[in-house]
């Protein structure tokens, strides 16, 4: 509000501006803002309110097939669908959930490693940011041809400590939990950047007095490090859980459509897609797709409201 | 810090050479795929050492059309990057200095917003207007993700430029305009830096809006890679060499790049 106020007072243009640019300065505001505001408007907002409109019709077919109104029907159709929508929810909140327990855990005991000065770091650091930077289709087949259950050299290494081959991505059971190895490979490293570029801009003088106080290790990780650091790992949560509860790509590049032949790792996201575009069922992709936007909205709203509480 | 312990410092070097090999293990075996024959590769004891062979990047260059998608790629990534820094730059600076707070909310809603969920409507707007399969409606769709992302980076820049800066170059007789102009935008050099990066980064990776979006003329990589893989035997050595085509690009700009990613990746997450 500061900076409102002593920008304006300031003179703004002087007398040998011409008009135009006397008239720019004046709405700058808006002329900076304006386009990028039109953009989102035309093609975010816009969009969003026509798959409202297209989930309460029975738009399905050609883009140019005639629709109608049906009201509710898509979202009752959906709700009740214990088949394919509600496997995908769990699917969805299990992915997420093991995905993201696993990275917080893992960046932050990788963030401790990392904290203090060492040398080699600058190594570290470089094998901690290839895989985030790696294309997802990529990745995704990478771990097709490591995890293949007959070629792959995992099962290979498995074989030399006597453990038997397991079907990773082959398994019914398996494959939604090697996609969230996989995505716990890839994006781990952004949970560990977070955490570090958090740890690092703490105070030194806490932990110095719980040295001093003598508390141990663990101690002080318990009750110095993790409570300051706490607002960090929120953001890393909200971060990681918003793109992880998307995952789109390395689902869709591993098992194909409809997440493979029992829809094992079919999650809300690949449910929505197959739906609009395997299917060209829009009306009951749309009803999906805002359900699955408020189970977003409102997971963050709690994610946040509990830690404001905290 | 006082009071480490020796075991300590080597439970810490063996921790994180295991944690170097577990993330570059899998690059490296990847890469190593891509020179090998396809009984090379079935054969568990040419694992590491195998004569090496250039036929499979031969083969995905000259019979799969891949260098028309390289260029595809970059032309998509390079273009909605560089119209999202037109756009968003401004718009941070504008959201920064007049704290709009609704207007930025509406920007950061689009990276909770699923892609999907515009894909119905963009693809049900832009078939009626025989746009799809076009470069431009790609380029549209990658902004969606390259927009926001600025945005996010250059207002956090921004809020931490010192406002007296641009004050000072208004008093000795810059207009508003001018001060960003000559001041804030040439200090703001690498903010745009991360930013660009990140967004290239972002639109090279992206897989789902090219996957409904382009024609076979303007495929990009990753969709290229995801349609190498047909109903017969997968071709695993192809398979990789097209997985590292599309990789070691991003991965050679993000080592010479470290910083800004770095920064860009963690930006706004230690602000209070």
């Amino acid at each position: 509000m500061a900076a409102d106020t002593a920008l304006r007072t300031a003179p703004l243009t002087s007398p040998t501006t011409p008009g135009w640019a006397r008239w720019a300065n004046r709405h700058r505001k808006w002329l900076f803002a304006g386009p990028a505001m039109a953009f989102v408007g035309v093609l975010i907002v816009f969009p969003l309110g026509w798959t409202v409109f297209l989930s309460l019709t029975d738009a399905e077919g050609s883009v140019r097939a005639d629709k109608s109104f049906i009201g509710l029907d898509n979202y009752l159709e959906v709700l009740r669908d214990t088949d394919r929508f509600w496997p995908a929810v769990l699917r969805t909140v299990e992915f997420t959930g093991v995905a993201l327990l696993f990275e917080v855990v893992l960046g932050m005991a990788v963030a401790l490693l990392l904290w203090r000065p060492f040398r080699g770091e600058k190594w570290v650091r470089v094998a901690i940011l290839l895989p985030l930077v790696a294309t997802p289709v990529a990745v995704g087949m990478m771990w097709r041809l490591i995890l293949d259950p007959n070629i792959g050299f995992a099962n290979q290494m498995l074989g030399w400590v006597g453990i038997p081959p397991q079907p990773w991505l082959s398994g019914e059971k398996t494959a939604l939990m090697t996609t969230a190895f996989m995505d716990i490979w890839q994006w781990t490293p952004m949970v560990i950047l977070i955490l570090l570029a958090g740890l690092t801009s703490l105070p030194d003088e806490p932990h110095e007095a719980a040295l001093v106080d003598g508390a141990t290790a663990w101690q002080r990780f318990r009750y110095v490090t993790l409570p300051l650091l706490m607002p960090t790992v929120i953001v890393a949560i909200l971060l990681r859980g918003i793109d992880a509860i998307k995952t789109f790509d390395i689902l869709y590049a591993t098992k194909g459509k409809g997440g493979g032949s029992f829809h094992e790792v079919e999650t809300l996201n690949v449910y929505a897609y197959g739906l609009s575009f395997d299917y060209n069922e829009y009306g009951i992709a749309s009803a999906v797709l805002i359900l699955f936007f408020l189970i977003i909205v409102g997971s963050m709203w709690v994610l946040t409201r509990r830690s404001k509480e905290a | 810090m006082v009071g480490r312990s020796k075991a300590y410092r080597v439970f810490r070097v063996a921790a994180l050479v295991v944690v170097v090999l577990v993330l570059l293990a899998p690059l490296v075996w990847m890469v190593l795929a891509s020179f090998k024959t396809t009984v090379d590769i079935y054969d568990a004891s040419k694992a590491i050492f195998f004569s090496p062979t250039v036929e499979n990047y031969t083969k995905v260059l000259q019979q799969a059309n891949y260098a028309q998608y390289i260029v595809n790629s970059f032309w998509v990534a390079f273009v909605s990057t560089g119209v999202s820094l037109l756009l968003g730059v401004p718009a941070a600076y504008a959201m920064s200095r007049f704290s709009m707070n609704r207007s930025s909310l509406v920007v950061l809603m689009a990276r909770v917003i699923p892609g999907i969920s515009l894909l119905v409507p963009w693809y049900y707007v832009f078939s009626n207007l025989h746009m799809v399969g076009g470069y431009t409606v790609l380029i549209l769709s990658h902004m969606f993700v390259a927009l926001p992302l600025i945005v996010y980076i250059m207002m956090g820049y921004f809020d931490s430029l010192p406002i007296e800066l641009e004050e000072s170059a208004q008093v000795d007789g810059l207009t508003p305009i001018g001060a960003f102009r000559r001041i804030t935008l040439p200090l703001s050099t690498p903010g745009m830096a991360t930013a660009a990066i990140l967004a290239f980064i972002f639109s090279w990776n992206n897989f789902m809006f090219a996957l409904v979006l382009s024609s076979a003329q303007t495929k990009t990589l990753p969709v290229a890679i995801f349609n190498f893989v047909g109903y017969a035997a997968i071709d695993w050595g192809g398979l990789m060499a097209a997985a590292t085509v599309v990789t070691l690009p991003i991965m050679v700009i993000a080592l010479f790049t470290q910083k800004y990613i770095v920064s860009g990746m963690t930006a706004g997450a230690t602000k209070g």
